[in-house]
């Protein structure tokens, strides 16, 4: 659910830019005829969220029959992609065979923050993973065929490529998340209960926000994919431990530059009874869909500067 | 003959060279990540002082140099396996199979070239803003520097044989993918990427630290350490070194078997 309010909400406003670039184009002199057609199709469309919604099913279910094509094949990566994130976890569970705690939090703890930031970053990565191989495209070009359909670009790039197998993090996710709960020794209020599944929500728009304006960096810088992961993977392993045992400034960071902790340590050290880190005010714990929102608007502006400035290699 | 070799490297290596982007992106992320994972490890060894027989300063050298190496070991993915894959999927490989050249020695120059850019460019600089950041532990004289060296070009010789032999499996499963992520998935956690072997438990640990992948990270990080003496280094070496020739071998007949195979459609 959380995807699809993330791929309407950034969306809005770029299929205006979108229809331009095709414009560009056209009085470059390419075909009068198909702008025309563009047109027609844009005026009988259901609204952008609509149209990013539909084009991103579209093209998502595409691959996913392209996969299921070879089922085994598909089995085997699932396997592996669930793998890969839980020998994760395994060096969680390798470190408490060594220690009681961590930066003063007990192992259920460190799980529910593993879970809470595992899960959000395992919905985004699985919908919005694909952006950053965008730099390939834009390198040789063949974005250009995405730019020419009616249909909102950034849809189209997300899900491109769309790998179902990637849901083998999210279950992980999930999986530690559920087995935190079950452990976690916490007086539940309403209040902190409807908080829980707010946080993987916001958790997911910010990180998915964080991927597309790394990939809007790509318009100008092709290479440069990897800076992202700094913020994703990178963010994801940061919140996956307490913030205790991080540098204050580091901490800072995360609350006010990029403000990663709003996806999960905030929300979860609430949950867990614990006072905010680097002298943040305790209701900063609830404000995660705003900053969400926020960082949807920050995305969205840099998605369209990204569109405005591209400029086709041609061939 | 070695001059074709030499040439190739050389290419490698320029080739490397090109993406200066990517390189700067790559040295932040391995920076942010060197960060990350030093703010773990002080909170472990915090807890439990000479866990795995490393002080503080010792687990944060290892961290910088974990990632350090990442590319040029490769750790996670050889960086050449992918195009050697496809090559072979749409039967580019022919045409290499019939220069005058070995496929394996040609990939492995290239590779050469390839991780002695990645050590200048993508290594330097966190190992750098590592020690500078937290004043951990360095090896003792230029002699130390020397011997980690040869860690690190026998590591990466042998990070090469494994990522080759992964890349042979093509040959017989077109898509080279399931194999790569199973290989992904062993290097990462079996080179010590995530946590030293030193500090996995019981019989996890003596098997984690007779695998080749122990060769990438944990050999060349102990050697830099100093924990081995005398005659044990020649010991470490001589543990990469085997591994490096028994996958090499493996490479090469895999190699031998998959030639015997190839046809190429005319037309």
């Amino acid at each position: 659910m959380a995807e699809t309010t993330r791929v309407g909400a950034d969306s809005a406003g770029i299929h205006e830019v979108d229809s331009g670039a095709i414009h560009e184009m056209d009085s470059g002199g390419i075909q009068e005829v198909d702008s025309g057609a563009v047109h027609r199709n844009e005026r009988r469309s259901y609204g952008p969220l609509a149209d990013s919604w539909r084009t991103y099913r579209l093209v998502a279910g595409m691959w996913i029959r392209s996969t299921m094509a070879y089922r085994a094949s598909f089995a085997l990566t699932l396997v592996t992609s669930f793998c890969v994130t839980f020998f994760d976890f395994v060096v969680i569970l390798l470190m408490f065979g060594q220690v009681k705690g961590l930066g003063g939090f007990g192992f259920a703890e460190v799980a529910l923050l593993y879970g809470t930031a595992g899960t959000s970053f395992g919905i985004a990565d699985l919908t919005m993973g694909s952006l950053q191989r965008m730099g390939k495209r834009v390198r040789d070009g063949s974005l250009d065929t995405f730019l020419m359909r009616p249909a909102p670009l950034l849809a189209q790039v997300a899900a491109d490529k769309f790998a179902l197998r990637r849901f083998g993090r999210v279950a992980q996710g999930l999986l530690v998340l559920v087995w935190a709960l079950l452990l976690l020794d916490v007086e539940w209020t309403p209040l902190k209960v409807l908080l829980l599944p707010v946080t993987v929500v916001s958790g997911t728009v910010i990180f998915a926000a964080v991927m597309v304006l790394g990939a809007s960096t790509l318009f100008w810088m092709q290479d440069a994919a990897e800076v992202t992961n700094s913020f994703t993977y990178g963010g994801n392993t940061l919140l996956q431990y307490p913030p205790t045992i991080f540098a204050q400034e580091l901490v800072r960071g995360v609350v006010y530059v990029v403000p990663l902790a709003f996806v999960s340590w905030l929300p979860a050290l609430y949950v867990l009874g614990r006072p905010a880190p680097a002298g943040v005010p305790e209701w900063a714990a609830f404000v995660s869909p705003l900053v969400a929102a926020v960082c949807c608007g920050a995305a969205g502006l840099a998605w369209r500067a990204g569109i405005r400035s591209y400029r086709s290699t041609g061939s | 003959m070695l001059r074709l070799y030499a040439t190739v490297a050389a290419g490698g290596f320029r080739r490397h060279a090109t993406y200066r982007v990517a390189t700067a992106a790559g040295v932040f992320t391995n920076t942010v990540f060197g960060f990350v994972l030093s703010y773990t490890y002080i909170a472990l060894w915090d807890e439990r002082p000479q866990l795995g027989g490393y002080s503080v300063d010792d687990a944060l050298a290892y961290v910088w140099i974990g990632q350090a190496l990442i590319t040029v070991c490769g750790m996670m993915g050889g960086g050449f396996e992918d195009e050697l894959i496809e090559r072979i999927r749409t039967g580019d490989i022919a045409v290499d199979l019939y220069r005058p050249a070995d496929l394996q020695a040609w990939w492995f120059s290239a590779h050469a070239g390839r991780s002695a850019y990645q050590l200048l460019g993508r290594g330097v600089v966190p190992m750098a803003v590592g020690a500078f950041a937290f004043h951990f532990t360095l090896p003792s004289g230029p002699g130390g520097w020397l011997a980690f060296l040869v860690a690190v070009a026998l590591g990466s010789t042998v990070g090469f044989a494994i990522w080759y032999l992964v890349a042979m499996s093509a040959f017989w499963l077109l898509d080279g993918q399931g194999v790569v992520q199973v290989a992904w998935l062993g290097g990462l956690f079996f080179s010590g990427m995530l946590l030293p072997l030193n500090v996995f438990p019981g019989a996890l640990g003596e098997v984690a630290r007779m695998l080749p992948w122990a060769s990438l990270l944990q050999v060349p990080a102990d050697v830099y350490l100093g924990k081995y003496v005398g005659w044990e280094l020649a010991g470490a070496y001589a543990f990469q070194g085997c591994w490096a020739l028994v996958l090499f071998g493996a490479g090469r007949a895999a190699q031998a078997a998959a030639t015997r195979k190839v046809v190429v459609q005319g037309g």
